[in-house]
């Protein structure tokens, strides 16, 4: 019998081309996705006169600019216009698909490529924006890649890695009433670190995840990057076949069962061994949010803002006093009594159609107290909420509801926070000026940023609601 | 790529954990093509007060630091985005080597990729360099990729770890799209096989 073999190796090696006696290999890269970003790779490439390898499989996806009060291209500035122009140049003159502005594929280039059937199991996905992890919720190798790396898979289709090691997250158990896979992110997160699983590739398993929906488990594969992990991915099972089938470049026909048939051979062997295996149980999450600038620092919203003085070693000391006065906090104040001043419901995070059902559910019948906006993650998960009506709870309960694109999850595209404002954001990135220059970011899943929407300060979602979300 | 093989230099300490690529270069600047110099939006808002005027405070905003080419920096150093351009603002900025007890995965890959040397050292040790720089208004660091050293005035030594691949890279200035391209036979030959094996990746339907 052959070695066992952990989902991660199984695909790593089916993609290996070569492997250098130090260890690192050049793998074969089997779908890989642009935005407006990838202008510094194209430049490159026509710098050294080099030509694209297999436009086919690469794909362009506008969303980083994208402005979601217009969805048409002209009625935004000047110089956000022009990335959004290179990316259809670009793509044009090398015959690469776009799913550009206006056209009913687009949307944020990781809610729209799953959604697109782009991503599958078992392969490998690359795309210049470090939350490309999120496409391993199908199982496949799914990770980020800078500028010089885009034009090496542009130019060759290949990438040198080393191989990472490999950690499995382990989440055992029913999650309590109120608790989503935000907070299950976020609560590991806080119990690894920020650098937790950095060099690792991260599997996500156990009876919480396999009982996630794939939305739910886009999420958490979605924030790997913010423990540290260059990818995370959970085993594909009928969730992710059912998922998968029919969409618009998904197998079809003859291929499609035998797909099937391989990607059913895609999970962990019960005897692989991982680097690191890491614990957690789901009865010890409760709705969370993060309080400081790194995701790491996070608490149950039942808790308080920690205090300095508490804290022996210096540095620690220093670096958490400065957190507290960037994010306008006092220790010891009570989460839940912390104003808010604005919303964002959105991101590659947390924008699809369930993340939209389950902030709808809190805003139905209520009215918000401050700004608030909601930007679905494609412009189908856009019509299918407006069919389900969302949209309507949205804005009679004074939502902005709103065109999709990356928006204020980063703040490129004129969406921003401004300073000193308090943001409850669905996000994932609570960095220093993440949302605009001294903008106050709190992480949270999207029942608890519209419950923040509608009471006007972080609010526990489970005083809002006694059903399950 | 410039090569990177030798490097004496002021080093600056930049004692601050968990510094992301938003700090390093926010958002705003990342469409601004390469061939605009990085340099004045390195680090753009935290070395910055409220009123827009630099903060004399900063370490790089001192004049002993003004040609610093080192930064002794903390715990995980460029996590966050995968933006190229927080690379590019630290080269224009004449930084050719940073040092931390860990990095972003993918900011440690663009910096290879760039010429600029990130090197990952033991936390105390680097509370050691701290330390050093503390007491001296500029200090000079030799780092030798070569031999995988670093050298301090003091008399310290420390050796360093990097893959050979990186390495290689580095001390050659390689632009590894010329490398790969040698394999292109290999290449060719495994798109096949795969279309055989695997005839739903290797077109999209
Ligand atoms: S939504 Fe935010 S994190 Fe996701 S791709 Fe866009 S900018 Fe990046």
């Amino acid at each position: 019998m052959s070695k066992p073999q952990t989902l991660f190796e199984k695909i790593w090696s089916r993609h290996v081309i070569f492997e250098r006696e130090d260890g690192t290999s050049l793998l074969a890269i089997d779908r890989h996705l642009c935005h407006e970003g990838s202008f510094h790779a194209f430049d490159k490439l026509e710098r050294e006169n080099r030509i694209i390898r297999r436009p086919d499989l690469t794909f362009g996806i506008a969303d980083h600019y994208v402005s979601t009060k217009a969805p048409e291209l002209g009625n935004e500035e000047e110089s956000l216009r022009i990335p959004i122009e290179k990316l259809t140049k670009n793509t044009q003159k090398a015959g690469i698909q776009l799913y550009g502005i206006g056209t009913p594929e687009q949307g944020i280039v990781h809610v729209a490529g799953p959604e697109q059937g782009l991503t599958l199991p078992g392969i490998t996905l690359v795309c210049g924006d470090s939350h490309t992890a999120t496409h391993g919720a199908l199982g496949c190798l799914a990770f980020g890649i800078g500028a010089s790396e885009v034009a090496h898979v542009l130019a060759t289709q290949t990438l040198w890695q080393e191989k990472p090691k490999t950690m499995r997250i382990n989440i055992e158990g029913e999650l309590s009433p109120g608790v989503v896979a935000k907070d299950v992110i976020l609560h590991l997160i806080s119990v690894i670190g920020a650098n937790g699983a950095t060099g690792y590739m991260i599997e996500y398993a156990g009876s919480t995840v396999r009982n996630l929906s794939i939305e739910g488990r886009m999420t958490m594969c979605n924030m790997s990057i913010e423990a540290g992990g260059r990818a995370g991915m959970v085993a594909p099972d009928k969730k992710t076949f059912d998922y998968i089938k029919g969409r618009k470049h998904s197998p079809k026909n003859g291929n499609w069962d035998l797909a099937l048939k391989d990607w059913r051979t895609l999970f962990s062997d019960k005897e692989a061994t991982f680097d690191k295996e890491i614990y957690v149980k789901s009865s010890d999450i409760a709705p969370s949010l993060t309080w400081g600038n790194s995701p790491e620092e996070t608490l149950p919203v039942t808790g308080e803002i920690p205090d300095p003085r508490k804290e022996p070693d210096e540095s620690r000391r220093e670096a958490l006093e400065l957190t507290l006065k960037y994010m306008g906090l006092t220790a010891g104040t009570q989460l839940k009594d912390i104003k808010v001043d604005r919303v964002f419901i959105g991101s590659c995070t947390n924008s699809r159609i369930e993340d939209l059902r389950s902030a709808a559910a809190i805003a139905q019948g209520r009215k918000t107290q401050v700004p608030a906006i909601i930007v679905p993650g494609s412009a189908m998960i856009k019509i299918q909420a407006e069919n389900e009506g969302l949209d309507q709870i949205f804005i009679e309960a004074g939502f902005d509801w709103r065109a999709t694109g990356c928006s204020m999850c980063v703040g490129m595209n004129g969406d921003i926070t401004p300073p000193g404002e308090r943001c409850a954001s669905t996000s994932n990135r609570n960095f220093k000026g993440r949302q605009g220059p001294g903008s106050r970011t709190h992480l949270m899943s999207p029942a608890m940023a519209a419950a923040a929407a509608v009471t006007g300060r972080i609010t526990d979602v489970r005083e809002l609601t006694t059903v399950g979300l | 790529m410039e090569a990177f093989k030798k490097l004496e230099a002021t080093a600056a300490s930049l004692q601050i954990a968990n510094i992301d690529t938003d700090q390093i270069i926010p958002a705003r600047f990342l469409k601004t093509p390469r061939s605009t110099n990085h340099g004045d939006f390195l680090f753009h808002d935290i070395r910055r007060q409220s009123d827009g005027e630099l903060d004399p405070k900063f370490v790089l905003n001192t004049p002993e630091n003004s040609r610093t080419q080192i930064l002794v920096a903390d715990t995980n150093f460029g996590c966050g985005s995968s933006r190229e351009s927080a690379v590019y603002a630290l080269f224009d900025a004449g930084i050719r080597c940073v040092i931390a007890p860990s990095f972003g995965d993918i900011f440690y890959n663009n910096s290879v990729k760039n010429g600029l040397l990130p090197i990952e050292l033991n936390r105390s040790k680097i509370e050691d360099i701290w330390q050093t720089l503390k007491t001296a208004n500029t200090v000079k660091i030799e780092v030798d990729l070569e031999n995988q050293t670093i050298h301090l005035p003091n008399g310290t030594n420390y050796t360093f770890e990097i893959d050979a691949f990186r390495k290689q890279t580095l001390i050659e200035g390689l632009d590894d799209i010329d490398l790969t391209l040698k394999y292109s036979q290999l290449i060719r030959d495994h798109e096949k096989n795969n279309a055989t094996k695997r005839p739903w990746t290797a077109t999209i339907d």
